[in-house]
């Protein structure tokens, strides 16, 4: 058993990420799959449906999982097309995240009217939204920075609602009992009211009832225009212009001066009213044609559009995920008992891990044509691998589990940090004038995150000497030589990394603003972690610290880079404040508070650390 | 003596020297980085980093204490502490090769730093489509300029710097025809109509007797550091000919035109305007293009077509400046930094810096001293590794 322990734990994990391969279950009869696939314009990109419903549901709720008043399960595209296609349905649907007590009072509902306590439907909320946007205003003509956690979250429940409207919008007629059966009907009117509106035009004699008609249907058209989400109508072929894919109520606007509803109108509406009938032959058969007739003309964004889809069913980062947390406990386990065996298991399974991140970082790259750190989601993701990276390194050097049991536990914080930062929506965004430029992406983004890497490496390597060097006896002589050197080198590499990185950042201003260094938060920043790391080094050289002190300082440098990398964003000044979060501030301070105490930890004498009194 | 020679000598050198000057470098920049939200970057700026000493203003007494030295004072300690150390422990050795060429590099660094502060100069170039322009202006400085417009093609201009205002002086120029005496002078001011401020006593009402002046008020304000305001300064000037006064003007950023009078058959302007810096070059705003991301308000990409003509003739050409992409000019640099006036007015940065190119010396030293010295270490160890295990297989 403990032999084979390494082999059967290798093969487990491959079947389960094996398993998240599989084609994503369609619900039949109705191939959600192909639904999921069709692509539309959202937010500057062509994107599939299956990341519209997914990144709107982390949007309105924070997670993707949906749960029907009955108790049934529905997946993301599922949801979507009740939301698109059956609004009776998803009005009742309690996907609208509501945290604050104050916010509830405001819309009349209590806690326990909700889903786990935070969760409403938009039924619930209907009747008091009018009060909701009124304060939503009042909020939003506050500063930023000074606005009350009431204030905040009326403004993103707001954002929540509004959201929710313009899906809503965006394929069905407003006040509408059958759009479809609407639109089959206008179809044959519409010449008809359009001549009388030429006529009008013209001077003659024209039928006012008609006339009328047709006012009212522009006014509902408008409505659709202005408020509808997605833009899901490609120009005309011929027309590769991105610019120019329109929303339902574009094409519709136009409809009423061509006389001629436009074909794919009517295909959603069809769609719509297949759904909701449950005629699934229907609803495919719309969906594949959607398929053929974009195939030809976007093929690569098609291609992306797929490639998307199976990637968000993967989730690659969730199973890495899981991975790491694994790899993490066998790893401390191999301190404990079955050195060799649980050692060799936690190594397999961290180098599997960092396979699925390396697959989903790439992917990333290759759907935004980017290198692989565009905003702070992705920058989460790639200090997590580089990290990874050189604790497999690491561990292929020493073999003592440290790489991996360091590993396991930088994989794991940075993708549960990435997750929170994915709640805003899509990550897949579009670059603004100032950073767009892949050189500059390329060279400093990925020098200075690989320098964060590395320092948080350092740290946590740090912490694992001191938590083991305190509370166990297991910190021997070699170990803690081991861990000193790893330390010592990967701040070596970390200085190396954020010194290049830093001035690389300054070269990139110089280019692109005219100022090499501005003492923008951010910049200062990126400075502090490279000072930190120049005493560190001076410290050591000059014989001011030993081992322990300069574990302690390498904690620090945990605090040092999490104020670098996400406290200057919560100042909320300068040009790099691009991802203003002040949910995130309470986590820092938390986890700014835990570092502190280790290195109080690490300042107790030599007797109370339990490895080291049999020395002293 | 020699003793206290060498003390000196071996203070400047000591390694503890670096790491307190570094500690407190890094508290001075990060306690400037919080102080950013209530000040601004370009206030800090100048009360962290370009001075000797940080003061601290007692609250309520206005006496300022230094509290912490400032960055000039840090930053020059640490050069010489640098300098001294390289000096002090330089051997020419492969071994040491690496730090002593990533140290020189971050020398450079500083240099780099400390000739930008003294030489850079940045200006603005603000241009409509199809207009064009020789000059760029300054963010903060203003000058007060005397214009003899009498010529249609060419104007005589003499211009009196914002420094010299404050002073108050009386000038005198083989240029102009009278005296200009500097009655009043603001840093920063705002205009209001005459008859409202003195319905409303909002300000002690200095009178001009000429121009746009006669109607207006000038209201002080406090000099502001934040970085998306500018100070308006405003002043009184009196015009002294042979035969006594000639009048009082009022002059202020805010009044848009010159105020133009006659004197003795020559027309003259006067305005109080941003300080220009003339090229011997023109340019011409073709066109000025602002894409967005489809469906999105997300800006994707600025550009502004340029046509650019020497006064010597010697270049006539259509320049893009993009993002990213900046124009280098003789000695000046032009950067696209915003637009107006509905996608139809460009501002350029123009930034003049000798020194540019410093820093990307001193990366490429930094960067190849630090990976020789960080890849020997490396080698050492995988050395002594392989030195050990074959050492356990015998």
């Amino acid at each position: 058993m403990k032999k084979y322990l390494p082999l059967i734990v290798l093969a487990l994990a491959l079947i389960y990420l094996g398993s998240t391969l599989r084609e994503p279950e369609s619900r039949p009869p109705f191939d959600l799959t192909a639904f999921g696939r069709v692509p539309v314009l959202l937010n500057g990109r062509i994107k599939p449906l299956d990341t519209v419903a997914r990144t709107s549901l982390l949007t309105l709720q924070g997670r993707q999982k949906v749960v029907t008043p009955d108790g049934s399960r529905l997946s993301p595209g599922e949801w979507l097309a009740d939301v698109l296609f059956y609004p009776e349905k998803a009005d009742t649907y309690r996907h609208f995240l509501i945290e604050n007590g104050e916010v509830l009072d405001l819309l009349g509902l209590r806690p326990e009217d909700g889903d786990g306590g935070k969760r409403f439907a938009y039924l619930q909320l209907r009747a008091k939204a009018p009060e909701l946007e009124r304060q939503g205003r009042l909020a939003e003509a506050v500063e930023t920075p000074l606005r009350t956690p009431f204030q905040r979250q009326v403004i993103t429940v707001r954002t929540r609602v509004i959201l929710f409207l313009r899906l809503k919008a965006s394929v069905l007629l407003p006040d509408s009992a059958d759009t479809h059966a609407e639109l089959l009907a206008l179809q044959k009117e519409l010449p008809l009211g359009t001549a009388a509106m030429q006529a009008q035009g013209r001077g003659e004699p024209h039928d006012a009832e008609r006339i009328k008609t047709m006012r009212t249907l522009a006014n509902r058209f408008a409505y659709m225009e202005q408020l509808g989400y997605l833009r899901a109508v490609p120009p005309e072929p011929g027309n590769g212009d991105p610019t120019q894919w329109a929303t339902l109520g574009g094409v519709m606007q136009e409809s009423l001066l061509s006389g001629k509803i436009h074909p794919r109108a009517l295909a959603y509406a069809s769609m719509g009213d297949a759904w909701r009938k449950g005629e699934a032959e229907r609803f495919n058969g719309i969906t594949r044609q959607f398929h053929d007739e974009l195939e030809g003309r976007y093929a690569s964004a098609m291609r992306k559009s797929d490639v998307e889809a199976r990637f968000n069913a993967a989730g690659p980062f969730y199973s890495s995920m899981v991975l790491y947390v694994i790899a993490f406990l066998f790893g401390v386990g191999s301190w404990l008992t079955w050195a060799d065996s649980l050692r060799r298991s936690a190594l397999f399974l961290l180098t599997l891990a960092f396979v699925a991140s390396t697959v989903g970082i790439f992917t990333r790259m290759w759907l935004e044509g980017r290198p692989p750190v565009t905003n702070l989601y992705s920058s989460a993701l790639f200090v997590g691998w580089g990290a990874v990276l050189i604790c497999l390194v690491l561990e292929r050097l020493h073999r003592n589990g440290v790489g991996s049991v360091a590993g396991g536990m930088i994989g794991l914080a940075t993708l549960v940090i990435a997750h929170h930062l994915s709640m805003t929506g899509d990550t897949l965004e579009m670059m603004r004038a100032v950073l767009d430029s892949n050189f500059w992406l390329a060279t400093h983004v990925v020098v200075i995150t690989v320098g964060y890497s590395a320092t948080y490496l350092a740290g946590f390597l740090a912490i694992i000497y001191i938590l083991r060097g305190v509370f166990t006896r297991s910190l021997d002589r070699a170990t803690s030589d081991a861990l000193m050197r790893m330390v010592y080198g990967v701040v070596c590499f970390a200085t190396l990394f954020s010194l290049t990185g830093t001035v690389l950042g300054g070269i990139w201003a110089d280019q692109s603003w005219g100022r090499f260094w501005g003492w923008d938060p951010k910049e200062n920043g990126a400075l502090i972690i490279v000072i930190w790391s120049a005493v560190m080094l001076h410290a050591r050289l000059g014989g001011l610290v030993k081992e322990r002190g300069f574990m302690g300082m390498a904690v620090f440098g945990n605090i040092v880079t999490s104020w670098s990398w996400f406290g200057t964003n919560m100042l909320g000044v300068g040009l790099h404040s691009y991802g203003f979060m002040d949910s995130a501030f309470f986590a820092l301070v938390v986890f700014v508070g835990s570092q502190l105490a280790i290195i109080a930890i690490s300042a107790l004498p030599l007797d109370r650390w339990r490895s080291f009194k049999a020395m002293v | 003596m020699k003793d206290s020679l060498l003390a000196l000598r071996s203070f400047f050198v000591s390694i503890r020297l670096t790491v307190v000057l570094l500690v407190l470098s890094m508290l001075l920049v990060f306690v400037a980085t919080l102080d950013q939200v209530n000040l601004g970057i370009w206030a800090v700026q100048e009360k962290y980093f370009r001075s000797l000493m940080v003061y601290w203003t007692i609250p309520g007494g206005g006496l300022a204490i230094p509290v912490f030295p400032g960055g000039y004072l840090i930053g020059g300690l640490l050069l010489a502490n640098l300098i001294c150390a390289h000096i002090y422990r330089f051997k020419l050795t492969w071994r040491k090769a690496g730090l002593q060429m990533a140290h020189a590099g971050i020398i450079l660094l500083l240099l780099g730093e400390l000739f930008t502060g003294l030489w850079q100069r940045e200006s603005f170039l603000r241009m409509d489509q199809g207009e064009t322009k020789s000059f760029s202006e300054s963010f903060h400085a203003v000058e007060l300029v005397i214009m003899d417009t009498t010529e249609p093609d060419s104007n005589r201009v003499v211009a009196i710097p914002e420094a010299a205002l404050a002073d108050r002086p009386a000038v005198q120029h083989p240029n102009l025809p009278f005296r200009v005496q500097i009655k009043t002078y603001y840093p920063n001011a705002t205009l209001q109509m005459r008859a409202q401020a003195v319905a409303e006593a909002t300000a002690s009402v200095a009178v001009a007797t000429m121009g746009a002046g006669t109607q207006l008020a000038m209201i002080p304000l406090p000099i502001t550091y934040k970085h998306n305001e500018r100070n308006t300064p405003a002043l009184l000037l009196e015009l002294s000919g042979t035969e006594g006064s000639l009048g009082t003007w009022m002059a202020s950023v805010q009044l848009g035109a010159p105020q133009s009078f006659t004197h003795q058959g020559r027309t003259w302007e006067i305005a109080l305007r941003p300080k220009r810096y003339y090229h011997p070059f023109a340019m011409t705003l073709m066109k000025f293009s602002h894409d967005k991301y489809p469906g999105t308000e997300i800006p994707r990409n600025f550009s502004s077509m340029v046509r650019l003509r020497s006064d010597d003739g010697q270049d006539d050409r259509e320049v893009l400046i993009l993002m990213n992409t900046p124009l280098r000019h003789r000695g000046q640099t032009f950067y696209q930094a915003g637009f107006d006036n509905n996608d139809t007015t460009t501002i350029l940065q123009v930034v003049r810096n000798p020194s540019w190119l410093l820093p990307y010396i001193s990366c490429v030293m930094m960067f190849v001293g630090l990976l020789l010295q960080f890849g020997q270490g490396l080698a050492g160890y995988f050395r002594r590794r392989k030195g050990l295990s074959t050492a356990a297989a015998s």
